[in-house]
């Protein structure tokens, strides 16, 4: 096991190797609240990079200008090396609140994404019910989302964003709806889920835990205003059993490192 | 298992399985329905055996004169003229009075500019226009589908308007994050979001527009339904006068059972079986 690779944002300057989002000066400001200071930062490609930080700290902001949903301020945002400032086919989200359509089934709800497309009604179907059974909602197709239990309508929300096919998922808080015992059983999944999805996550938290336990890398910011404090990449072998990551001495050390650089900024 | 307990708490004196089939028949919701009904004309015969009134006649009366009312033609024929401005008022209402209030919903001084107009015309007793509606455009059918539209189009443009405005953002972001238009935003998201809220002003705007036929009739000239009623009323044909009533009131609520269906399946199929 090797130890975290810490490093300083002043290391940030040097180009990353293969980065698929690239977030340069970005700025946002609301009211008289900064919410985002010129911040720099490079997504390495088919990488879970995890923006983690208390709240107020314009993560979700962040995620959201990436995601052309919010207009920066200032600054730029490029994917694939073309600069973006709405949504586009190379993204897509996934949801705090889901936002499934009520009034659809779960096939209709993870075909949307395709239906808003134009793709035709047969062929985006049978994409969706491949998407389905790969995060476990196989003989669910035909149920409304009331129907269904908040950690399986996230599962909805994840097979939406799976479906259009995008080389980038961008995740608001996806778990933080969910009860324990399903995020739990969804973190394990979705590590699962990376090992055959060639895509890039970028994955935003506010709970230490799951950021290390899930993310090849993750983005530390520090709130009011939300700037990049640090980059820690934690080295931990995913292969085997997940519920050994848990007791990981080195995942361990590594929520306990966060904790005490974000303590200072818990009132 | 619970119900089995109480039903044999209830009727104690029948064996348990056949009390609890009749609990269940009569949990049935077309069963409670029939017996509500039941009830009511069993109030109204006794009622009009009383008598309450001598122009109260009783249920049997009123079903007997309603029956001899189709058999001679003029139940029928009455039908024939009155459904006419009803149904265009009703159709031109719900067409422009969803499109008003889905614009005014959507954009800013569209709102301005009409929903205050709504906002007076759903204040107003509307009822006392009519006499000026027949001043600009006579008696015929023009007139009588305006009293059907003035009285059915605020409140559906209000509640359209009000369900637009009210619609879920979130599903909005996430349209727009998958790149969906400003056309599919509309009718992907707002509309069926807003059904529920525009099918409650459309129940109501279509009983109002029942309420407009008949009070045209009555006020304008004598035809149709507001004829037979006069009519009868004129012979002190009660028994013919209720016969008629009643078949107004029943057609008005066929029309909205049938307004309710259309929004279960075709907008809102995940609230099938509530």
């Amino acid at each position: 096991m090797r130890a975290a690779v810490v490093r300083n944002e002043t290391v940030m300057t040097e180009p990353a190797v293969d980065a698929i989002v690239e977030v340069r000066g970005i700025s946002k400001t609301y009211g008289s609240v900064e919410a985002l200071r010129e911040i720099d930062l490079d997504f390495p490609r088919g990488k879970l990079t995890s923006l983690l930080g208390p709240s107020g700290c314009g993560k979700t902001t962040l995620l959201k200008i990436i995601a052309g949903l919010i207009e920066a301020d200032g600054g730029t945002v490029a994917v694939n090396g073309k600069k973006v400032s709405a949504p586009g086919p190379e993204r897509a989200f996934v949801f705090q609140d889901f936002a499934l359509l009520p009034w659809a089934t779960v096939l209709r709800n993870v075909a949307f994404g395709l239906e808003l497309r134009g793709t035709a009604k047969e062929e985006r179907e049978t994409t969706a019910r491949r998407y389905i059974k790969d995060v476990g909602l196989a003989g669910f197709e035909d149920k409304y989302p009331h129907e269904l239990s908040g950690g399986m309508r996230q599962r909805v929300g994840l097979a939406r964003a799976l479906c259009v096919d995008a080389d980038v998922l961008l995740l608001d808080e996806p778990f933080s709806a969910v009860d324990e015992q399903n995020r739990r059983k969804f973190q394990e999944d979705l590590i699962r889920l990376r090992t055959n999805q060639n895509k890039t996550f970028i994955f935003v938290t506010h709970s230490i835990e799951e950021a290390v336990y899930i993310s090849d890398r993750i983005v530390l910011l520090s709130p009011r205003p939300g700037r990049v404090s640090r980059i820690i990449e934690p080295q931990i072998d995913r292969s085997g059993d997940p519920d050994r990551i848990h007791r990981d001495r080195h995942y361990l050390d590594t929520v306990e490192e966060i904790w005490q650089g974000l303590k200072q900024y818990v009132e | 298992m619970a119900a089995q307990m109480q039903a044999g708490g209830a009727v104690s004196f029948a064996a348990p399985s056949r009390s609890s089939q009749a609990v269940r028949l009569i949990e049935r919701p077309i069963v409670l329905r029939l017996l509500s009904i039941a009830l009511f004309a069993a109030i109204w015969q006794i009622a009009g055996l009383i008598p309450v009134s001598f122009a109260f006649p009783t249920f049997s009366d009123t079903m007997i004169a309603f029956v001899t009312m189709m058999a001679d033609g003029s139940l029928p024929t009455a039908y024939v003229s009155t459904l006419q401005p009803l149904i265009l008022g009703v159709i031109l209402s719900t067409f422009v009075g969803v499109g008003i209030g889905t614009l005014c919903g959507l954009w800013r001084p569209g709102e301005w500019l009409l929903i205050p107009v709504f906002i007076v015309l759903q204040a107003a007793p509307v009822a006392a226009f009519i006499p000026l509606v027949t001043f600009i455009y006579g008696i015929g059918m023009t007139a009588k589908t305006l009293a059907v539209i003035i009285l059915a189009l605020p409140v559906i443009v209000l509640n359209t308007y009000k369900a637009v405005r009210n619609v879920n953002e979130s599903l909005l972001v996430m349209s727009r994050s998958f790149m969906g238009t400003r056309w599919q935003e509309v009718i992907k998201i707002v509309l069926p979001d807003a059904s529920p809220v525009i099918f409650a002003g459309l129940r109501l705007g279509v009983a109002a527009g029942f309420v407009g036929v008949v009070l045209a009739e009555l006020l304008i000239t004598p035809t149709g339904i507001g004829d037979l009623i006069t009519f009868a009323r004129s012979r002190a044909d009660y028994a013919g006068m209720y016969a008629t009533i009643a078949s107004v009131i029943a057609l008005s609520t066929v029309t909205l059972v049938a307004l309710q269906w259309i929004e279960v399946r075709v907008f809102r199929p995940e609230k099938r079986g509530d």
